[in-house]
């Protein structure tokens, strides 16, 4: 029971040290586990309702062109940064774009980022922490100095760099969007599994032990087998937790490049890159500036928020 | 009739969980006289570190409280008093050791400057006075090398060296009453033997009483002169330690008892070692009647109905069994 | 403390430098194009005389040879000439350096300053009102990204209520007192946005970190102690609650550079941020390598100066 603290409010109290483990009889499981980390995941007021929120702005990004039909690079001078209007509900900006359909349409694009970014961190983070926990010795050693190697790489100077030098060569391959959008997923996924393979190998090492893996051993289970049958559903929870928290991280990182306009060039309108449009015209036209953060903020704060909630239903005992 | 020290009357000390009220300390009586070595035993869980904390007020709350009862300190009820008035007694009037000497001294300082601290906040004295003091206490609980030492963190004490710490800092400001939490329980059996023999030697000079809480009969036999039998958050069963061996009444003490390894005898009759069947019952929920009874052998109806009274069945030995 | 162990992390530092170092070779050499193929393409040079420059720099020798040529080049200072601004590159980011040390030393004291009691007061508190506006506070500022935080902060105190510069003048012409209350009045927004999203993380940290402490048994031995509660919390709570926060902080570095550059380029503030994304946007190349690689070397500065408060903070470490 000892450090068994919640990671959040909503958690479920700790007993008293001494006390809980002797006294209260653990009730037997009524839930299986899924179950149990779902009724967990419920206490968790904020996550429950980012969770909502999340859903609806995914939803949106993804069909609301369908009902918002209005193109997103109409230009219109008479009336460019207007503010809200009925139409043009977010206003406008400096070309007379309508701003809402720039954001459904570039939020699709982050949003993408995002997780195709996570999926890319995941996938390395399971393949390397596998391998590391799998093999001890000095591949286990190398890998895990390789991961606290990029660990201390600064990770925005080394972003610019890659897509300062390799942004041509990739757009003259796969087009500007395909080019640039591949480039920074796989940039900002290979600058974050370090987290996932390091829960994968400290899993792994805690459950290589256990008795159903030398059963596993004992029946000629290959090594391969051991790890996809039985220790990658047992690290799966902390691994969706901190791939959650990667997704955050990433709309965050392609946001800040695009921000600093060396990410998305301007026709494809991210919604880091709407704010680095916007940020000129904040005197006359705050709106702009103001939805375009606020699209990532919300998107950024309910990810984080889910993940707190997802810490709570698979890893009750961790707490960062 | 002695002084009486320490008087706890009808204590209950509850814990709000997620899973409900847990009635860690349910009614607990029990006094300690002046000078005197009162043990109070069961098994784990049943309630006795709790009421050890709760007579210096170390339970976190929420989610404990105390629901009822009084603890008396020399006539004075504790539980009103506030956390400087609290303060005063702790360590200076009643110390308190803990069972795991590995984790309850902080890591950070060395063992001088916590066994300093308690001096300087409770005599006033100066650093360096309350250094020498210090030096003194470890001396005098026969830490070799004490001048030196003194520096030395935690983690450079081995267990048995570490409690000789608590037991020092314990009685820097001369308590007159320690509680000890199974202060040997988590050390070697060898030095088990000689930290026992520390404290009667502690308690012998500065003339203090003792609270030892143990769930080991034997040290109770050797130590003690009063013995509390506690199960499921009450006591069962109160008596000098020669009466409660002579003459168990409770059938929980007598299963406690029976279950003591002794070489002498499992030599000779081939005796077996008895375990008390089944298990202690939920905190949570607890039944009307003798908590004892699911698993008593004796059990009656009238049992599992009420709560059986307490009756005095001997001078000072006092037992809740209806046989 | 021990000498040796100052050394000893000292020495684990130079592999870490050398493997960052390496990173940053491999992505200048994997990039496509090199500096040369435009003297190559130009009619007008001999193509003897390409040749013999591609052999003064080397660019034909092997790989391992040209890493090591470079980063002789690198640890000798001889870190290049700015095309851009036409000078020396270690001379310029000695110009630029200290600027970005001190916005970033403020922004920590001031993210300490704020963190440090209100993780404390929240983890001695956990679940009370105040425990969960803190939590649910850090979760929005630590959601909130930079660029959006500085953007807001100017439309609030520079348009709308006036009060503060929006951007940073390096060459302000006041001199004694007016020039130091001029410098503090433009600071305060960069030195904010940078503090207030590193302390939202440090109160997560904090708050944590004591919910772990406080419960352990030495707390309690404190307490019984009758030394007060104040004095158990900031002596026996804090202090050892210190210990893995530095530990985080020192893992969150690298965000607060990519913090500080985006800061650094929405206020104009002359540090080596900004002078990376000039450098970007002129194709400064030798600028571009040189500041990746200080950023590097500062992240690992800051693991090491961690790691000697690590040290200090924790006596069983140094014992060892």
């Amino acid at each position: 029971m000892a450090g068994s603290t919640p990671a959040s409010l909503t958690a479920e109290r700790p007993a008293p040290a001494g006390v809980a483990a002797a006294v209260v009889p653990r009730k037997k499981a009524r839930f299986s586990p899924g179950q149990e980390a779902w009724r967990r995941f419920r206490r968790h007021k904020l996550a429950m309702a980012s969770s909502v929120i999340l859903g609806l702005v995914v939803l949106a990004v993804l069909l609301g062109p369908l009902f918002w039909q209005v193109p997103i690079n109409e230009i219109d001078f008479a009336s460019k940064l207007d503010g809200p209007s009925w139409a043009h509900p977010l206003g406008t900006d400096d070309l007379g774009q309508d701003i809402l359909a720039r954001l459904l349409y570039g939020g699709r694009i982050s949003l993408a980022v995002g997780f195709c970014a996570m999926m890319v961190a995941a996938v390395v983070g399971v393949l390397v922490g596998a391998i590391a926990g799998m093999s001890r010795g000095g591949v286990d050693a190398t890998l895990m100095w390789l991961a606290d190697l990029f660990l201390s790489l600064p990770q925005l100077p080394l972003l610019l760099l890659i897509s300062y030098l390799f942004r041509d060569a990739l757009t003259k391959i796969l087009g500007t969007q395909g080019g640039i959008f591949i480039m920074i997923v796989v940039v900002i996924g290979g600058l974050r599994w370090m987290q996932v393979a390091r829960l994968v190998r400290a899993q792994i090492l805690s459950i290589r032990e256990k008795e159903f893996i030398e059963a596993a051993r004992a029946l000629g289970a290959s090594s391969f087998r051991q790890v996809v049958r039985h220790i990658l559903p047992n690290a799966l929870g902390p691994v969706i937790v901190a791939g959650t928290i990667d997704v955050a991280a990433a709309i965050i990182a392609e946001s800040t490049l695009s921000f600093l306009g060396l990410g998305f060039p301007p026709d494809i309108p991210t919604w880091g890159r709407v704010l680095f449009d916007a940020k000129d015209t904040m005197d006359i036209a705050p709106h702009w500036a103001l939805f375009s953060g606020g699209a990532i903020f919300i998107a950024v704060l309910t990810i984080n928020f889910i993940g707190d909630g997802l810490r709570d239903a698979f890893d009750p005992r961790r707490v960062l | 009739m002695a002084e009486t020290l320490l008087d706890i009357r009808g204590l209950k000390t509850w814990f709000a969980t997620d899973d409900g009220l847990v009635r860690a300390v349910d009614g607990v009586d029990l006094h300690i006289d002046r000078g005197e070595t009162l043990g109070v035993v069961g098994e784990s869980g049943c309630g006795k570190t709790v009421t050890a904390r709760s007579v210096l007020k170390l339970i976190d709350m929420p989610p404990g409280r105390f629901e009822d009862g009084q603890i008396l300190w020399q006539g004075r009820d504790l539980i009103p008093l506030g956390q400087d008035e609290m303060d005063k007694i702790r360590a200076r009037e009643i110390a308190i050791i803990f069972q795991e000497p590995m984790t309850s001294l902080n890591p950070v300082y060395t063992v001088g400057h916590q066994i300093a601290e308690v001096l300087q906040q409770h005599e006033k004295l100066g650093a360096r006075q309350a250094m020498q003091a210090a030096v003194e206490m470890l001396r005098l609980v026969n830490i070799p090398n004490p001048q030196k030492r003194v520096h030395d963190y935690p983690h450079q004490f081995s267990g048995g060296m570490r409690q000789r710490v608590m037991i020092a800092m314990a009685m820097s400001c001369k308590p007159r009453l320690l509680i000890a939490d199974e202060p040997t329980t988590a050390l070697d059996v060898t030095i088990q033997a000689q930290i026992l023999e520390l404290m009667q030697e502690m308690k012998d000079k500065l003339g203090m009483s003792m609270m030892l809480i143990t769930h080991a009969m034997g040290v109770v036999a050797e130590t003690c002169q009063r013995v509390v039998v506690m199960y499921a958050g009450k006591v069962v069963e109160e008596a000098p330690v020669e009466a409660l061996f002579g003459n168990p009444r409770h059938p929980y003490t007598q299963g406690l008892i029976r279950s003591i390894p002794r070489v002498d005898r499992a030599a000779e009759h081939k005796e077996r070692l008895e375990a008390i069947p089944g298990s202690v019952p939920s905190l949570l929920d607890p039944p009307p009647g003798c908590r004892f009874a699911s698993r008593c052998k004796y059990a009656m109806d009238i049992c599992v109905r009420g709560m059986p009274p307490f009756k005095e069945v001997g001078p000072g030995h006092r037992v809740a069994c209806v046989l | 403390m021990s000498r040796q162990y100052i050394i000893r992390r000292l020495l684990v530092a130079i592999p870490s430098l050398l493997g960052i170092s390496v990173v940053l070779f491999c992505v200048l050499a994997l990039a496509p194009g090199d500096p040369f193929s435009e003297i190559a393409a130009n009619p007008a040079i001999p193509p003897e005389v390409a040749a013999s420059l591609r052999a003064k720099f080397g660019l034909d020798d092997p790989v391992w040879l040209r890493y090591l040529h470079w980063l002789s080049a690198m640890a000798h200072g001889d870190w290049g000439f700015s095309f851009a601004s036409r000078i020396n590159v270690d001379t310029l980011i000695l110009q630029r350096l200290p600027t970005t040390l001190i916005v970033i030393g403020a922004a920590q004291i001031l993210a300490i300053v704020v963190a440090l009691p209100v993780g404390v007061l929240a983890g001695t508190r956990p679940y009370s009102i105040f425990d969960q506006v803190a939590n649910t506070l850090a979760f929005i500022g630590f959601s909130l990204p930079t660029f959006f935080t500085g953007l807001l902060l100017i439309m609030l105190f520079s348009i709308k209520l006036d009060w503060l510069p929006m951007v940073y003048n390096a060459e302000l012409s006041s001199t004694g007192w007016p020039w130091l209350w001029e410098q503090i009045r433009q600071s305060i927004m960069p030195v904010m946005v940078l503090g207030l999203f590193q302390g939202a993380s440090l109160v997560r940290y904090v708050r944590s970190a004591v919910l772990d402490v406080v419960r352990l048994d030495y707390v309690t031995t404190a307490r019984s102690k009758g030394i007060g509660e104040r004095r158990v919390i900031t002596r026996h709570v804090v202090r050892t609650a210190l210990i893995p926060v530095v530990t985080l902080v020192a893992l969150q570095m690298p965000i607060v550079f990519s913090g500080a550059i985006v800061t650094e380029q929405i206020f104009r503030v002359p540090g080596i941020g900004s002078l990376l994304i000039a450098a970007m946007l002129a194709n400064d190349t030798p600028v571009i390598m040189a500041v990746t690689f200080v950023f590097a070397c500062l992240v690992v500065m800051f693991n090491l100066i961690a790691d000697v408060l690590y040290g200090w903070l924790d006596p069983r470490i140094s014992y060892r």
